[in-house]
């Protein structure tokens, strides 16, 4: 059976629906001794900011039932780094794989800054974040303020080159009402779920076991909350969503792409198997195989 | 090359009271360095991340772990035996180098559980140091490991222990205390310890290794959960932030802000 796994996202085509989730994977250097770069749709890099980030003080990541905690606060190099070093590395795949940075910043001229140093990059997309919950200034604020999300949007898509992915956080009343107001503003995707805000305590030493407190919860625990926000967002707007939210198998993925999504992203996944995004794709394929889908696309939104 | 394998229990026995001796069989140990760790799985994929532990020796297909049941990844741990299978991701992190102590005087501190990495490194410097001195830290009464040291041929051994039990009474450094000063240190153990002999080796000006602990998620360097402190901007991170994974988790005394 000849089998169709490519799908577009904002006029560009990737060779399977699955790429990493920002900040799971590093900057895809960590993983080439685990997993063929060239297998991959897209990588997507860890959060990339105007000048080098230290992030917060450690424990930064707590275990949780099925899932972790994590309140790395995008640490990154910047970008200068990230232009000199990075994004060369993930230029040898670039044949097969496409490059998807993600950005953030404190203040929307920060968001700029990044957007417009990455101008004249070879870089296929934009993943705007604009939801991580361990950032204090700002980042917080754009996520779940639907004014501020449309604003934000509205100005990176104004100085981008390239496509613009809007990046939402989970810890919203309504993410219907932020993927309209994101599509709105003229983004050119979505993608979803950032991470929950969560907290564990200690009980014998009463204290946190994250030194930031709260952290944001991702793994298989989160994936029925991120499935059923694809599905609210994919359906409120016609732009294209990438799933993502606890994905570890090909089954997860189809589940991602029934509820709507275009394109699914693996994360904490990794932690447990360093070769987790190959095992998708090939669950995926497995799965196509299983029930006469030839058409990967087929699957976008078909629950019904 | 680091991968994620199958490895084979070869036995397993506890040395002391809730501390387990694990020896695996896996392809992996042909690579393995004094100081280096693995990521060990529970069969229970609900835990999600692997667990850090010390490689306490090795041979060509062996390795030999000492842990503490210390939460239920360990714990389940505990229950595996013989011909049962583990998975494991390694080899993992930068070990003890060897060379400062090449004909030199070198002094091992050891507290708790951080006294396993030790043992691998005190017998390949047996052979390359001029001197080898290594002072445990227990608790108590409870020793394990202790027979092992004073089995390497060439190794002094000398016991601290904080109830005073056993040997010094106290902690490792009084123990170190009652020694001729040492070219070269290197050290596993608590924080507040490795504090400790980070002051005292640079009041004397030795250069000492600590070996650090850090919560892990990835093991390998990408997620950017397991950093340290360090003195300068570090050349990877561009901040003063080093990952203990991936740069540690032995690192220079002088390097780290503990
Ligand atoms: C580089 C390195 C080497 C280590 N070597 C050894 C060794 O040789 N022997 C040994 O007994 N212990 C060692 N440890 C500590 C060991 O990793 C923890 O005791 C173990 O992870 C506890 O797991 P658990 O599920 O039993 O405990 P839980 O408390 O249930 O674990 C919950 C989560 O916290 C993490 N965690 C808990 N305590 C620690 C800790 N002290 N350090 C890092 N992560 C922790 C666990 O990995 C897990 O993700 C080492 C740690 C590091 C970082
Ligand atoms: C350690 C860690 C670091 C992350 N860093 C980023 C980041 O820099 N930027 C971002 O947009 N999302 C970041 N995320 C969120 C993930 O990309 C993803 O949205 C989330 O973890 C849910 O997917 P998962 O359950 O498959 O991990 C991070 C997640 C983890 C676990
Ligand atoms: S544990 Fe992920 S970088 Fe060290």
């Amino acid at each position: 059976m000849s089998m169709q796994t490519t799908v577009t996202i904002a006029g560009v085509t990737l060779q399977n629906p699955v790429m990493t989730a920002s900040g799971t994977f590093g900057s895809g250097m960590e993983y080439a001794d685990f997993v063929d770069l060239h297998r991959l749709g897209a990588v997507v890099t860890k959060g990339v900011a105007d000048r080098p980030w230290a992030g917060n003080p450690t424990p930064r990541i707590a275990e949780t039932t099925a899932g972790m905690l994590n309140a790395i606060g995008l640490q990154n190099p910047g970008i200068d780094v990230f232009l000199s070093r990075d994004l060369p590395f993930l230029q040898q795949y670039a044949d097969t794989t496409r490059i998807i940075v993600n950005v953030c910043g404190h203040s929307i001229e920060e968001y700029l800054t990044v957007v417009e140093r990455l101008s004249d990059a070879a870089v296929d997309l934009l993943e705007i974040n604009v939801s991580c919950p361990n950032v204090r200034e700002g980042g917080i604020a754009f996520g779940t303020d639907a004014g501020a999300l449309h604003e934000i949007t509205r100005e990176v898509k104004r100085h981008a080159k390239q496509p613009i992915i809007m990046k939402l956080s989970p810890n919203v009343t309504s993410i219907a009402e932020m993927a309209r107001a994101a599509e709105d503003a003229g983004a050119d995707a979505l993608s979803l779920i950032n991470t929950i805000t969560g907290m564990q305590i200690d009980i014998y030493r009463r204290t946190w076991t994250l030194a930031n407190r709260t952290g944001g919860l991702s793994g298989p625990a989160i994936k029925p909350v991120a499935v059923r926000m694809v599905y609210e967002a994919a359906h409120a707007v016609q732009i294209p969503v990438i799933g993502m939210g606890g994905i570890a198998c090909g089954e997860d993925a189809v589940e991602f792409l029934l509820a709507g999504a275009t394109a699914v992203a693996v994360g904490a996944a990794h932690f447990h198997e360093p070769r987790a995004s190959l095992q998708v794709i090939e669950g995926i394929e497995q799965y196509m195989q299983d029930q006469g889908v030839t058409d990967v696309r087929t699957l976008i939104g078909a629950a019904c | 090359m680091k991968q994620k394998v199958t490895a084979t229990v070869r036995s397993q026995r506890m040395l002391a009271e809730g501390i387990m001796e694990l020896v695996l069989e896996t392809e992996l140990a042909a690579e393995a360095h004094a100081g280096q760790f693995i990521g060990l799985y529970t069969a229970d994929a609900s835990r999600l991340l692997p667990r850090p532990i010390s490689i306490c020796a090795h041979t060509d297909r062996t390795l030999r772990l000492v842990y503490r049941i210390a939460g239920g990844g360990t714990a389940q741990f505990a229950l595996y035996g013989p011909g049962m299978v583990m998975e494991v991701l390694g080899i993992l992190g930068n070990g003890y180098p060897l060379a400062p102590a090449a004909g030199k005087r070198a002094l091992l501190m050891g507290g708790g559980i951080g006294i396993p990495p030790l043992y691998q490194l005190a017998c390949d410097l047996s052979t390359t140091a001029a001197e080898v001195t290594v002072i445990l830290g227990y608790r108590d009464a409870q020793l394990f490991l202790a027979e092992d040291f004073r089995g390497i041929g060439g190794v002094r051994v000398e016991i601290a222990t904080q109830d005073g039990s056993v040997g010094v009474p106290g902690t490792v450094l009084d123990a170190a205390g009652e020694e001729p000063s040492p070219d070269v240190i290197y050290a596993c153990g608590p924080t507040p310890m490795l504090r400790a002999i980070q002051g005292w080796a640079a009041e004397r000006e030795i250069p000492a290794w600590l070996s650090l602990e850090e919560r892990m998620a990835c093991g390998i360097g990408a997620c950017l959960g397991c950093v340290c402190q360090t003195a300068e901007e570090d050349p990877h991170s561009h901040v003063r932030n080093a990952r203990v994974c991936t740069e540690g988790p032995v690192f220079a005394a002088s390097e780290v802000v503990l």
